[in-house]
């Protein structure tokens, strides 16, 4: 019993009896988290699946406003740097830390690419006027209202992604921090193992994002 | 008997003083004090604007206040009620005390995650506040589009905001609980071992986690919406509002749930308890908390039966809503075999269970009206709605939890409350509710629209009755008020088993030390198991 | 220790699968150029579903956690699923009996 006696450590904290207790229950608490993210992003969604229904063309068209290959570059990237981060989990196991922080700094790198590329990407629409807004407009277009709306979605749901990816951002840098203080071991890497499930988690939805906005009835060649 | 000694010994409200120690604390028991503090507060603002709702549908022409405001004091009525008082409730409270003791734990899983969530509540409390000190808001607590996101020129987004924060604190708690259950449970707790309030909350907590989600990106789109036009429920862009009622409803009809079931868990706890008896089918009963979970996911529909959703959908919606009730009935019915050849006390609890099982069956009942497609278009956004969800979240929920602090607050606080008050106080609220609820299925049924202040003389005659009743009831929740902080100072010194339950949690001293075992229990026993366990107080009964 | 730290898996299993989801993503932007009708939102999703399993199974260690790990995963998707088609359940029958306005 930890109750008042020997100061509780950062694998072994007083609530829990076992190093293995505290590490199941990390876990468990960042999957069901990343639960809460599956129906946070659940409903945009639906949002999509609805709205792609009622309007194919426009969002056909929308879609094809985009550049397919800039967007499989980035998915690229970010697959990168989930390999880098599952590379890097794997250094931690093994009590690496020299290989673990590079590999952190790897995915840092990585991820914040991938930011850049969308930062790039925003820009693009932001000159072309498929921000939505006044100053809205989509050629080709017969309906801009339902046009509008696929911007919407295309500005949330990667909008929502992105400031997922700046928060994974941030925790590397924490992790890389940490790393460097030793503060990590075979014995004791939980940090970096649900941030890894995070980060993959957020790669997730991006391999979503991708097909459904960029590659919606490309053969129609609009 | 407490000896000199005993009053003298450390628990984990002495243990330490000072502001930080409270504001800064992990004890899950400290924590669940600040979210009583903070709940109450803001059932109090609730009863503030029912109180001046209750007082305008006195007259028919209203005149005390214009529609904009009355439009204003129900939504802010139902927003305070709903979001900061009934979902944090039970399960942050009576939850975050019990749960880890129950199962044999030191504290939850998650310490510090849990006093975020105390913080978040807080928070989010604030933003509300700040919108309804600042104007208000008059969208109705459900902010249906396109009304919130183009219409309103009231305080939407501060409103939403602070939903949207509180909205975590529920999302954490539930995650919280969830691990602490799979987790942290001492030797022997079997999962068929664990009380029946633990499954409730655990249920509770699947719905917090896998609904709250989908209100905080609902709000996030409606802050879009407001502030971008961005089109997504504009008819005039191609939008749907219907979509954002299907989006709003996917958690707020299992929010209900959220509301009503660790209620359920209460007065399984409290049936067994004051007949001093194990529950009846207590696998039924564990199982029923996890189908309501699962069903109430399943009939958001049944409030857009009025909407452009499809017949098709509105079937099978209505359908499944009669469903969902089954698993309700059947703890019903065993709550109720559990009383049959019980040792029965009348002990406050009792009381307020009693209340409980009549008056959530009587709500219960009504949501069976309502769920029929054809009753629906005719009671629909009327009182007698109202009524329907009051017998449940007040008659059910809040007696539920009445009964529970009176249960649990000698374990709490180590003071016994006055019995004869509290007996007279759980009167005259059940009788206050009685006659504030029951008129309102009556105008409901003639035809009186909800969320209007002026009406036609015809029903003057029943708005009376229920505001006569609020009256009673208001005086009903204010004497607990007193006389629980009376007992803080004056209240008998409690033992550390006043009322003979079984229970982990009443193994401990009143009140439990700071890590609530000193050593870890080994559980060998069923659950309710009263054999050799003695009440060290005979309670009047 | 617990099931998680016990495996580690090799660094040519992890390789390995970075190149099918590569291989993957390559594959899945060169189809939706090809003229499969109403089918390739299906193709897509697929494709989509594999890359998701592969860094599920690989790269969150699913392949190597508990059961309650695996439930809580397909419970989220499961739930994913009841919000997308019990909705859909409304708009994509619409029209059919003939009320108006439903």
């Amino acid at each position: 019993m930890a109750s008042d006696s020997a100061a509780e450590t950062l694998a072994l904290r007083e609530q829990f009896d076992t190093e293995a207790q505290q590490k199941d229950a990390s876990t468990l608490g960042m999957w069901i988290f990343l639960i809460t993210e599956v129906m946070f992003f659940g409903g945009l969604f639906l949002a999509y699946t609805v709205y792609r229904r009622w309007y194919p063309a426009e969002f056909a068209i929308a879609s094809s406003s985009l550049n397919a290959v800039i967007g499989a570059a980035n998915t690229v990237i970010l697959l990168c740097s989930s390999f880098t981060m599952v590379m890097a989990v794997r250094a931690a196991q093994l009590g690496k830390r020299d290989a673990l922080i590079w590999f952190l700094i790897l995915t840092l790198i990585l991820g914040a690419a991938f930011l850049g590329v969308k930062a790039y990407e925003w820009n693009e629409k932001f000159q072309e006027h498929h921000v939505p807004g006044p100053t809205f407009h989509l050629e080709n277009a017969v309906r801009q209202g339902p046009a509008q709306i696929y911007f919407s979605l295309y500005f949330a749901m990667t909008g929502l992604h992105a400031l997922h990816m700046v928060v994974g951002v941030c925790l590397l840098t924490f992790l890389i921090i940490e790393a460097r203080r030793n503060r990590f071991s075979a014995a004791y890497m939980t940090p970096v193992d649900i941030i890894g499930l995070y980060w993959h988690f957020v790669d997730i939805i991006w391999i979503f994002l991708f097909p459904l906005l960029y590659l919606i009835d490309r053969h129609l060649g609009k | 008997m407490i000896t000199a000694a005993e009053q003298e010994r450390e628990h984990y409200l002495n243990e330490s003083y000072g502001i930080k120690s409270w504001l800064l604390t992990k004890d899950h028991k400290r924590i669940a004090l600040l979210y009583l503090a903070t709940v109450t507060l803001f059932f109090f603002i609730g009863g503030a604007f029912a109180t001046m709702i209750r007082i305008e549908l006195l007259t028919p022409q209203g005149g005390l206040v214009s529609s904009e405001t009355y439009n204003k004091l129900f939504t802010m009525h139902g927003i305070t009620m709903i979001f900061f008082f009934l979902i944090p409730s039970i399960p942050a409270t009576l939850g975050n005390f019990f749960l880890p003791m129950m199962i044999g734990a030191r504290d939850l899983a998650f310490p510090r995650v849990n006093l975020l969530s105390w913080y978040l509540l807080v928070i989010g409390g604030l933003f509300a506040l700040f919108a309804m000190l600042a104007g208000g808001v008059d969208t109705g607590w459900t902010f249906y589009t396109p009304y919130s996101t183009t219409y309103s020129n009231t305080w939407v987004i501060a409103t939403a905001i602070g939903i949207f924060i509180a909205g975590f604190s529920s999302i954490l708690t539930g995650l919280n609980f969830i691990v602490t259950v799979h987790r942290m449970r001492a030797p022997g707790m079997t999962w068929f071992r664990l009380p029946l309030f633990v499954w409730s909350n655990y249920a509770t907590a699947l719905i917090q986690v896998l609904g709250t989600p989908v209100l905080a990106v609902t709000i996030v789109l409606v802050f879009c919406e407001r502030f971008f036009h961005i089109g997504i429920f504009d008819p005039a862009l191609g939008g749907d509002p219907v979509l954002f009622q299907h989006l709003f409803w996917f958690y707020s009809h299992p929010a209900v749930y959220i509301m009503v079931l660790p209620a359920m868990g209460v007065i399984s706890e409290l049936v067994s308890v004051f007949s001093r008896k194990t529950v009846f089918g207590y696998k039924f009963v564990a199982f029923s908390s996890m189908a309501i979970a699962v069903l109430g996911f399943l009939v958001w529909g049944h409030h857009l039966f009025v909407s452009t959703q499809s017949v098709y959908a509105g079937l099978v919606f209505s359908f499944l809503s009669y469903f969902v009730a089954i698993p309700s009935a059947i703890k019903v019915f065993n709550w109720t075999a559990t009383l049959y050849k019980g040792s029965i006390s009348y002990a406050t609890p009792m009381l307020y269970t009693f209340g409980f099982i009549g008056l959530f069956t009587i709500g219960g009942l009504t949501g069976l009206f309502v769920a029929s497609l054809g009753i629906d278009v005719h009671v629909t956004d009327t009182y007698f709605v109202i009524a329907h969800f009051h017998y449940i979240m007040v008659g059910g929920t809040i007696m539920a939890y009445l009964g529970g602090l009176h249960y649990w607050w000698p374990k709490m606080t180590g003071r016994m409350y006055p019995e004869l008050w509290a007996r007279l106080s759980a009167l005259v609220i059940f009788l206050g509710f009685n006659l504030t609820f029951f008129p309102q299925f009556i105008l409901g049924y003639l035809g009186m629209p909800r969320r209007y202040h002026t009406y036609s003389s015809e029903f003057q005659v029943l708005h009376v009755l229920s505001t006569a009743g609020a009256s009673v009831l208001a005086v009903g929740y204010l004497m607990p008020m007193i006389y629980f902080i009376w007992s803080l100072r004056y209240g008998k010194l409690a033992p550390a088993n006043p009322w003979g339950a079984s229970g982990l949690e009443w193994k401990t001293p009143s009140p439990p030390p700071l890590h609530n075992f000193d050593e870890t229990p080994i559980v060998t026993q069923e659950a309710y198991d009263y054999r050799g366990v003695i009440g060290e107080e005979v309670e009047v009964g | 220790m617990s099931g998680q730290n016990q495996h580690v898996d090799s660094a040519t299993t992890y390789f390995l699968v970075f190149l099918a989801l590569i291989s993957l993503t390559v594959i899945t932007t060169a189809v939706a150029y090809v003229d499969l009708g109403d089918f390739s939102v299906v193709v897509a999703l697929a494709i989509a579903t594999c890359k998701m399993l592969l860094v599920a199974l690989f790269f969150m260690h699913v392949r190597h956690s508990t059961r309650l790990m695996r439930l809580v995963m397909v419970g989220g998707l499961l739930w994913l699923g009841i919000l997308i088609f019990l909705t859909l359940g409304d708009f994509a029958t619409r029209g059919l009996v003939g009320v108006p306005g439903r």
